[in-house]
């Protein structure tokens, strides 16, 4: 159904002129919370009626639960999250410290699970990932997101501009057409958003449940009506690393609400 | 995985009117809809919510299907007395979650 009135607005969107380019000083982004109406925002914003919390509060349960062959806790290792992950999330995707590999915090949880812990790695959108990931983003709520400095990163960022910008699927779409020259515009009744990655992990009212920022990815593409990539591929790795960068300083605001 | 999250005052004037808010993770699975595998996925549903305070139930619901995954409940009730509130969820597959949370009333 969803597909239907994609396709519909699709037409309004190229009848209708291409936004005009962006002029004047000031920073002109904004991120999908200021699109929201009021009682989104509320929902979000208090932690009790924040369905996000309840994967945040599961997250410190794993947080704190030994585990794998090497029977250690996230919690022997890294102590207490608020001190310790404070700003971690804000900087992801990068180059993991210890093993050299190009990681989003997912992954990065996940190279602890197998290498650290010497567990098995957790699976794509399960709840248990999406909680630790929850828990951990949370404790640098409010902080601008601020990708490392790493010049290895710059290629990286380089590939996802081009992902981003591509052409792609068989409505000849880039995610350019939508969150840059049309963002504020409507496409049916959603308000295109610039597309910031300040809220993820998200709990979203269409999948009832927490999502990550790949899942998100994923729903955009099969809108677009490409081929998804596989969860963790190099080509979403590379997308979220351009996404942080282009919402560099915009604050980390997980666990967000989104429609 | 069972876990809620309460929001209720922790101290009352008696006689106020008081809101109490609950949240819960469920699925809430409908038993209506088709998995990837084309076959029906047994309901699972959250099918009572109560709430008593120091024993006496001061407010209860049935819920149904139609309710969205995670169910938010908010209600009212007057301060009474200083004691506990215990907020019961039972449903499909056995599903049992109990909460507690202390309120001084002055
Ligand atoms: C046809 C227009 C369209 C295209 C093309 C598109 N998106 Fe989106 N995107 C949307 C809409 C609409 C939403 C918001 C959906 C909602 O809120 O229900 C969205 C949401 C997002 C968000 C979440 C923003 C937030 O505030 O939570 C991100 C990130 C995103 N898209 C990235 C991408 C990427 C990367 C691509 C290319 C692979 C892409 N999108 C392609 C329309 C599009
Ligand atoms: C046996 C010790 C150990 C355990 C257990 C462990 N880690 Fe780690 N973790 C490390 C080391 C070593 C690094 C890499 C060095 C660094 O970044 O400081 C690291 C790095 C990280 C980072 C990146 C930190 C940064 O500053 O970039 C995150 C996030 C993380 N771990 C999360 C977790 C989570 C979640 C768990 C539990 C599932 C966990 N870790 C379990 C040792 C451990």
């Amino acid at each position: 159904m969803r597909l239907r009135y994609l396709g519909l607005a699709l037409v309004s969107i190229f009848v209708a002129s291409w936004a005009a380019a962006q002029s004047g000083g000031g920073d002109q982004r904004r991120t999908g919370y200021q699109d929201m109406s009021a009682p989104l925002q509320q929902m979000e914003d208090d932690d009790t009626a924040n369905p996000g919390m309840l994967f945040v509060q599961a997250g410190e349960i794993l947080w704190n639960a030994p585990a794998g062959k090497a029977n250690k806790a996230c919690a022997d290792c890294h102590s207490a999250v608020d001190k310790s992950m404070k700003g971690v999330a804000a900087r992801y995707p990068a180059f993991a410290k210890d093993t050299d590999t190009l990681v989003d915090l997912d992954g990065r949880i996940n190279l602890c699970r197998t290498g650290q812990q010497q567990a098995d790695a957790l699976k794509p959108e399960s709840q248990d990932i999406l909680a630790l990931s929850a828990y951990v983003t949370r404790a640098s709520r409010g902080l601008p997101i601020a990708p490392p400095a790493d010049p290895r990163l710059v290629k990286v960022r380089a590939e996802g501009e081009v992902l981003f910008k591509r052409r792609e699927g068989q409505l000849n779409l880039s995610c350019a057409n939508c969150h840059d020259d049309n963002a504020g515009r409507k496409l049916a009744g959603a308000t295109i958003p610039q597309g910031h990655p300040t809220a993820y992990p998200v709990y979203r009212s269409e999948w009832q449940t927490v999502g990550s920022l790949q899942r998100r990815l994923r729903n955009c593409m099969i809108g677009m009506r490409s081929e998804p990539y596989a969860y963790n591929s190099a080509e979403y790795v590379a997308l979220e690393a351009y996404l942080m960068d282009r919402a560099k300083g915009l604050k980390i605001e997980s666990p967000g609400i989104r429609p | 995985m069972a876990n809620a999250l309460i929001n209720a005052p922790k101290t009352a004037k008696r006689g106020d009117t008081i809101e109490i808010k609950a949240l819960i993770l469920h699925p809430m699975e409908t038993g209506f809809r088709p998995g990837t595998n084309g076959r029906m996925i047994p309901r699972n549903i959250i099918e009572h919510f109560s709430a008593r305070w120091n024993g006496e139930e001061i407010f209860a619901m049935t819920f149904s299907p139609a309710i969205a995954a995670n169910p938010f409940v908010s209600f009212f009730t007057v301060a009474k007395e200083s004691g506990k509130i215990d907020f019961l969820w039972t449903g499909d597959e056995d599903f049992r979650v109990t909460e507690s949370v202390a309120i001084t009333v002055t």
